[in-house]
């Protein structure tokens, strides 16, 4: 497979800042490729992880953002299981999504971002994860209402959905620790 | 055998039956949960995937609740689980993240709560000795497929369960309970439970794969320690047939589920009520000890 990578998309090259923010060093590794095979979504996001670190060792810049393997990766660290240098490709992803989220840039295809802002904003709220809030806030920022909309029914008869919001969470801690980590985001350039 | 317990935000909701089935084996094996009070979200898969520190601030939170206990914690979620253990990792080896969890959370913690799995508790603490003698019926002989997923296994160096690519865990209390566990490449594959709001299609191809593997090696049922693994898999049946065309009937239980029938407690203890699909292939195979 060729890679190209545009002249001007190098003069800001990600791989020391991805290395920085992930405390992983990519120079290690050398295209073995076993990632890349054991990745469940690596034809789904068509992109493989090997692939991403190459493109980093060449000087990739922003545009690396938008690769689907940056909101697809599932975090299932297969990957970093089998790397035999042990680069834990995992933690790079994780810096790619921090880095794709300040900077903006395309919403991927399911909207993952969404999805975790959502989750966030009601532990956020309630110390704790409630589903229905969060499901119904994504369903509606997605405009995705009516998938599985066969299965929330038998779901809540079932008891596999909780209808009251959680209760008995610590949440001044709660609010306080996001709080603080939202400044400590700010903080950083 | 006391230890504080980590619920996890999944017990009240999608994964009820868990928390029911955990709890009501714990009680017959005579091992007491202490749950956390106040405990709140481990952060999950939403929180690592946005800030770093976050996503270790809020595991911390909770181990230092479950500090003051004096206590090893238990775990039932295999999400949480995880957090707490790569939380555990990060604040006693990188001396700056431990710096700055301790500003985000108030309150210094180094990482030294033991965090455990409840299916690790009753290897090790209880044993299958003792496990066999409490078991007043058997399996007997059902082919159950153990399925591990990732969180529990992976990283390797982090988690420490087991085995990465071949854990035994599940088979073993499998082949304790008279269950005959069978042998099959899925047990560490991902069911993509992270995409499943977002990218369904990509979990319904991931999970039925798992499924079809389950199917093709004989297995009458998949055993699970996950709740997103059992939300995957038996959620997702109905779309696995619309997308292939076959019939999916597969009941996905969870590992308590099976030692609480092994250990005589009805099956609405149990919240075996609540599965999608209905697990009377399983329940059928029950048999009283003589």
């Amino acid at each position: 497979m060729t890679i190209r990578i545009k002249k001007e998309s190098a003069v800001i090259t990600l791989k020391p800042v991805v290395e920085k923010m992930s405390g992983v060093s990519l120079d290690a590794c050398y295209q073995c490729r076993k990632c890349s095979a054991g990745c469940p979504v690596a034809g789904p996001a068509k992109s493989a992880p090997s692939e991403i670190i190459r493109r980093l060792h060449l000087g990739a810049g922003d545009e690396l953002l938008e690769n689907g393997l940056v909101w697809m990766c599932l975090s299932c660290e297969t990957c970093f299981g089998r790397c035999p240098m042990e680069i834990n490709f995992a933690a790079v992803i994780d810096a790619l999504r921090s880095l794709a989220l300040s900077k903006g840039g395309k919403v991927p295809e399911g909207n993952m971002p969404l999805f975790n802002r959502m989750f966030l904003s009601n532990v956020r709220i309630f110390g704790r994860s409630y589903d229905l809030s969060m499901i119904a806030g994504y369903k509606l920022g997605s405009g995705s209402l009516m998938d599985d909309a066969d299965k929330f029914p038998t779901m809540l008869k079932k008891g596999k959905m909780a209808i009251l919001p959680p209760s008995g969470a610590d949440k001044t801690a709660v609010r306080r620790i996001f709080e603080r980590a939202g400044q400590g985001r700010g903080k950083k350039k | 055998m006391k230890y504080a317990y980590y619920p996890g935000c999944s017990s009240h909701s999608t994964a009820r039956d868990m928390h029911e089935s955990a709890t009501a084996v714990a009680r017959a094996l005579g091992i007491e949960l202490v749950e956390i009070e106040g405990w709140s979200c481990c952060g999950a898969t939403a929180a690592h995937q946005t800030d770093r520190v976050l996503a270790a601030s809020l595991p911390a939170a909770n181990m230092l609740l479950a500090k003051q206990m004096g206590l090893d914690t238990v775990v039932t979620c295999a999400a949480c689980y995880n957090r707490m253990k790569v939380t555990n990792h990060e604040v006693s080896s990188l001396p700056d993240m431990r710096a700055r969890v301790a500003d985000v959370v108030g309150q210094s913690y180094d990482g030294s709560v033991a965090v455990r799995h409840l299916v690790e508790v009753l290897l090790e603490d209880v044993g299958l000795e003792k496990l066999r003698k409490s078991f007043t019926h058997s399996l007997g002989g059902l082919r159950v497929a153990s399925y591990y997923g990732c969180l529990l296994v992976r990283p390797q160096d982090v988690t420490n369960f087991d085995d990465a690519e071949n854990p035994t865990i599940l088979d073993r209390l499998v082949d304790a309970m008279g269950g005959e566990s069978v042998e099959w490449p899925g047990k560490v594959d991902c069911c993509g439970g992270g995409l499943n709001l977002t990218r369904t299609d990509v979990v319904v191809k991931l999970s039925g794969s798992v499924v079809d593997m389950a199917i093709a090696s004989g297995a009458g049922c998949i055993t699970v320690a996950c709740p997103m693994c059992q939300a995957s898999l038996d959620l997702r049946q109905q779309d696995m047939q619309k997308h292939s065309g076959r019939r999916y009937n597969m009941p996905i239980v969870y590992i308590t589920q099976l030692l609480g029938l092994c250990l005589g407690i009805p099956p609405k203890e149990l919240g075996l009520n609540r599965l999608m699909v209905a697990p009377t292939s399983v329940l059928q195979s029950i048999v009283a000890k003589a």
